[in-house]
């Protein structure tokens, strides 16, 4: 069991939406992540660089912050190299996509989404090794 | 004889100085720095109208007749007023077609005609040579009363020998002078700019004398020991003389008119003035200066005329000193030799500055009309030489020193008979002949050469008649019978009273008869026939040059050439190197790299034609361009149809800009309407964006939320009662926002309906409580309402407005922290409104949000509890409340909360009228 959660991965769920929040934080939960959340882009990072997740799940419309500034200044960490980033947002326009992949997000899911293929996202991300 | 020299070498210095100026001012133009290029010096160089004659006429004139001298001076001031359309008119016709001279501009004007530019030649050179004796006259009477000083005696009558003769003397030197300036090349349309400067200083310099002189006189006039006006008065047999300048009486007004009428054609028809003002012109923007610049130097140089006949009178009271001698007698008398000095120069520029310019101008036209038609008769007998420009300025030499000659035995004949005044006038008349071709063929396209030829042979042999005969007779050379009784005795032919006009001015006689037989045949005549067709072309390019300035390039020309015949016959006047380098230049304008290349259309003869016509004249270049080219006879209907088509291309060319231009503009303007077209799509695009983001919002939750129920039918059942609970409620915000979306789009479009009616506020507020009431329960809120008494009556729709209020409560206790939270709904009359106020206790709006906060899916940064708004509540209240005629904003209270303010205009209850169809709002 110790050695479960030594070994279990970390996942921070950045989003300003309570309901989705919930909805992210059950299912991550049950698929065996610890699992953080932050409501805007500034908490988001001080959450990231405290608690060092190996993942982010990152909404673009944010109070404070958004998710590409998030995404930008994650990218300009060297220490956060390792982060994975998923983007997970209702901005679902090509060029918006083409913007968070250019940033550097190891992916992009647009809302509506499918809870099964974001489990099978979050957990190809995180069995990759990097 | 002392004396006698020391004027004659201050002369010979002042006319070296003269030297200098002119060979100054032509090493400028070879440096390229023109001294002509200013307005100002072409303003004075016209001001070569006053000669000798104003300089010491106008106080003799004035002495016996008053203000008699004015007219002399208001009649070009006058005609200045006109130059702006006359004189621009010519001064463009000669720039294009390299007019030379007075004659050869009427020449060209009626289809380039030998015999009419002979005619005006002659009557020029008849006509003007009294004019140039009187010059004569003027300088050696000068000279001859300066050199007696300081006696003061009129110069005997000349009985004297040639070479004693002081004027005779002068008429060679002032011929040395225009030979040397004025024919040293052969194309007049090279300016004498040397000549020019030089005439512009000596306008210079006689205006000088005259104002020293004049106000010498004045203060000497003025001052309590020298000629008080008062004891001059209190002598009778003073007073007598000086009553015409000291009450002086308006001539006759026929005379007054004749006069000025006489002096401003004078202006402009001079050949002296033709050649400064039109010939020697080397821009027309000259003119705007020159219109009031010259009439101002007229004014100044009359200034003085009447004190200095006054002293002149008083000085001199028994008259044996000739009024017209005023000028140089009155300073001799007052014992100043150097104002004496200064005076004889003056009156020495005003006589050389005109004998050269006339002599000049004159000499051209002698050779260009006179002389070269007669020769091109004689050459098919006789092989001419080769290189005829040294013969042609070899003949204007001999004309200029031929003019003088003959002015100067005019002088000794007839010079003594005439006051200044009259000599001057009488040679005015003469030019005045040519007022009606050249003046009526700048405005009437009917004129013929027939018609200016009768006309100018007409006018010319009255003016023989009336004026230059009696001025042989009064000297002697006809018996006096001549005058008395006419020709055969017959007394209606009486020279001075012709069919009976009696009692006239000799001068005004003589005009009235000349001038009007002459327009009444001129337009007589040229009535008897149409114009041919070079006559059309010309008065085209006459009457019409101010209106199309490009239309004098069309060349009604036709026929065979050769463009090496057209060199060789350019080159036997210009000499080669000119003619090559012409040629080569209009080559190039045309776009061929050398002179060979040029085709023999007609744009290469019109410009060869135009290219002699600077140095022979219109009418000899048109004879001499047909000897070596084969043209083809036009028919008038033709010419007109080569110039209706060039008028036709360059219409349509005009239609063409006009219609690219009219494109450009509708391009501009498409290319705004696109813009603002690409404008409002981005906006849609943005809105459209918007509301996908936040319909994708709760669909993303109802989705994960309905696939958690889905895939775990483990939940216990508490959650899943909290997970279906957020399924209702995010569907519920989805039909909401579909909702409001609608509805805003409804409210934009403006098909809205709208059921206005008149509504007491606080009844709203009230009943918007009770239906937000469950709502700001569950947040543990509480409302307070300050609503008062009487009723807040205003215009509205009830539905909207209870709308507006919904969402303001909405808002506030979105805002208001959770069980703490306090609503105050305010309602109160400020003047003309009522002002609807809800605050709340939250953290208020950032100041730079207050506005941003009524646009679309604008979120406060300040959170707050989420699903509650859509971002369109605020928009939607602030476009109903706009609709109404009221206002909206946001305000942050003291010390923390956010106050949504409304603003609707109150209506007075008596001024209630039931609203039937209840969709109007007032």
């Amino acid at each position: 069991m110790i050695q479960q959660v030594l070994t279990m991965k970390s996942i921070l769920i950045i989003d300003d939406e309570p309901h989705i929040l919930i909805a992210l934080e059950f299912l991550m939960k049950r698929s065996g992540y610890e699992i953080q959340v932050a409501r805007d882009g500034e908490t988001a990072l001080e959450a990231i660089r405290t608690h060092r997740p190996d993942l982010v799940i990152l909404d673009v419309m944010m109070p404070k912050l958004d998710g590409f500034a998030v995404l930008e200044s994650v990218r300009a960490d060297p220490g956060l190299k390792h982060l994975r980033v998923l983007m997970l947002t209702a901005k679902g326009r090509a060029t918006d996509r083409d913007r968070g992949l250019k940033l550097g997000a190891d992916a992009y899911l647009t809302k509506p989404f499918s809870t099964h293929e974001l489990i099978e996202r979050v957990r190809t991300l995180l069995e990759t090794p990097t | 004889m002392i004396l006698s020299l020391a004027i004659i070498a201050i002369s010979l210095a002042y006319v070296g100085l003269l030297f200098a100026i002119a060979y100054w001012a032509e090493r400028r133009v070879e440096r390229g720095r023109s001294v002509i290029a200013q307005p100002t010096v072409y303003a004075l160089s016209l001001a070569v109208y006053c000669t000798a004659w104003t300089f010491y006429g106008s106080v003799g004139q004035a002495a016996e007749t008053g203000i008699g001298f004015l007219p002399i001076y208001l009649g070009p001031t006058l005609s200045a007023l006109l130059w702006a359309s006359v004189l621009l008119k010519m001064i463009r016709i000669s720039k294009s077609a390299r007019i030379t001279s007075i004659a050869d501009f009427i020449a060209s004007r009626y289809g380039k005609s030998q015999l009419l530019g002979g005619l005006v030649t002659l009557i020029a050179v008849l006509g003007v040579i009294p004019y140039i004796a009187l010059q004569l006259k003027a300088v050696s009477w000068s000279f001859e009363i300066l050199r007696h000083y300081p006696q003061v005696r009129m110069p005997e009558t000349t009985a004297l020998p040639l070479w004693h003769d002081s004027a005779f003397a002068v008429a060679l030197l002032l011929a040395a002078f225009a030979i040397l300036f004025g024919t040293r090349q052969l194309d007049v349309s090279e300016r004498h700019e040397g000549l020019v400067a030089a005439i512009a200083f000596e306008s210079l310099v006689k205006l000088f004398a005259f104002l020293a002189l004049g106000v010498f006189v004045t203060l000497e006039l003025m001052a309590p020991d020298g000629l008080s006006l008062e004891t001059l008065v209190s002598d009778p047999a003073l007073a007598q003389r000086l009553a015409p300048v000291l009450s002086p009486r308006l001539p006759p007004l026929y005379d007054w008119f004749a006069v000025n009428l006489l002096a401003g054609l004078a202006i402009i028809l001079l050949p002296r003035q033709f050649q400064v003002a039109v010939v020697e012109n080397s821009d027309e923007r000259h003119l705007r200066r020159a219109i009031w610049l010259f009439p101002l130097y007229l004014w100044l140089i009359n200034l003085f005329v009447i004190p200095i006949a006054l002293a002149g009178l008083s000085i001199f009271p028994d008259g044996s000193t000739a009024a017209d001698t005023f000028m140089l007698t009155v300073p001799m008398a007052m014992k100043r030799p150097d104002l004496a000095l200064l005076v004889f120069i003056g009156g020495l520029s005003a006589s050389t500055g005109m004998v050269i310019v006339e002599t000049v101008a004159l000499s051209t036209m002698v050779s260009n009309d006179l002389v070269l038609p007669l020769l091109m008769r004689l050459w098919p007998r006789h092989q001419p030489r080769a290189h005829l420009g040294q013969l042609l300025l070899m003949i204007r030499r001999l004309a200029i020193l031929g003019i003088l000659v003959l002015s100067y035995l005019y002088y000794r004949l007839a010079g003594e008979a005439y006051a200044l005044v009259n000599i001057g006038l009488i040679s005015f008349v003469a030019v005045a002949q040519f007022a009606p071709p050249l003046i009526g063929g700048l405005y009437w396209r009917g004129g013929t050469r027939e018609g200016a030829l009768a006309g100018l042979l007409v006018g010319f042999l009255i003016w023989v008649y009336t004026l230059l005969l009696p001025s042989f007779a009064k000297s002697g050379w006809l018996p006096p019978a001549f005058m008395d009784s006419g020709i055969g005795g017959l007394a209606f032919l009486a020279p001075q009273a012709l069919f009976g006009l009696e009692g006239w001015n000799p001068i005004t006689h003589g005009l009235f008869w000349s001038l009007t037989a002459n327009l009444l045949m001129f337009i007589g005549v040229s009535s008897l026939r149409t114009p041919r067709p070079i006559e059309a072309a010309q008065a085209r390019l006459f009457v019409d040059i101010l209106r199309d300035p490009r239309r004098n390039r069309t060349s009604v020309w036709r026929g065979q050439a050769d463009v090496r015949e057209l060199l060789a016959l350019t080159e036997r006047f210009l000499g080669p190197e000119r003619t090559r380098l012409a040629f080569a230049k209009h080559a190039r304008t045309r776009g061929f790299s050398s002179s060979d290349e040029l085709p023999a259309d007609p744009e290469t003869v019109g410009f060869a034609e135009t290219l002699l016509s600077g140095a022979i004249g219109s009418a000899s270049a048109r004879l001499m361009i047909a000897s070596v080219t084969q043209e083809e006879s036009l028919g008038l209907e033709e010419v007109l149809a080569i110039l209706d088509e060039a008028w036709q291309v360059r219409l349509y060319s005009q239609q063409l800009e006009q219609k690219s231009r009219d494109l450009e503009a509708a391009t501009a303007e498409l290319r705004a309407a696109n813009e603002r077209l690409q404008e409002l799509d981005r906006l849609k695009d943005d809105f459209m964006s918007s509301v996908t983001h936040e319909l994708r919002t709760p669909l993303a939750s109802i989705r994960a939320f309905a696939e958690i129920l889905r895939d775990h039918p483990d939940l216990d059942p508490e959650q899943r009662q909290r997970f279906l609970a957020i399924l209702v409620s995010e569907a519920e915000r989805l039909s909401r926002l579909v909702d409001q979306v609608l509805d805003l789009a409804k409210i934009e479009s403006g098909h809205a309906d709208w059921h206005t009616e008149i509504l007491a506020l606080q009844h709203l507020v009230e009943d918007t409580v009770t239906m937000t009431a469950p709502l700001v329960k569950e947040r543990g809120i509480s409302v307070q309402l300050d609503l008062p008494p009487e009723p807040a009556w205003v215009w509205g729709d009830r539905d909207r407005l209870i709308q507006v209020l919904e969402n303001l409560i909405a808002n506030a206790a979105k805002f208001a922290p959770s069980g703490s939270g306090r609503i105050e709904i305010g309602l109160r009359r400020l003047g003309p409104v009522w002002r609807l106020n809800v605050a709340d206790n939250g953290p208020g709006i950032p100041a730079a949000e207050l506005e941003l906060i009524f646009e679309r899916f604008h979120q406060s940064s300040a959170g707050g509890a989420k699903p509650l708004g859509t971002g369109l509540g605020l928009p939607i209240s602030r476009r109903i409340i706009t609709h109404l005629g009221g206002r909206i904003w946001a305000e942050n209270r003291q010390p923390r909360g956010a106050k949504l303010c409304v603003e609707l205009p109150a209506c007075h209850s008596d001024a209630i009228i039931p609203d039937k169809s209840g969709s109007q709002h007032p």
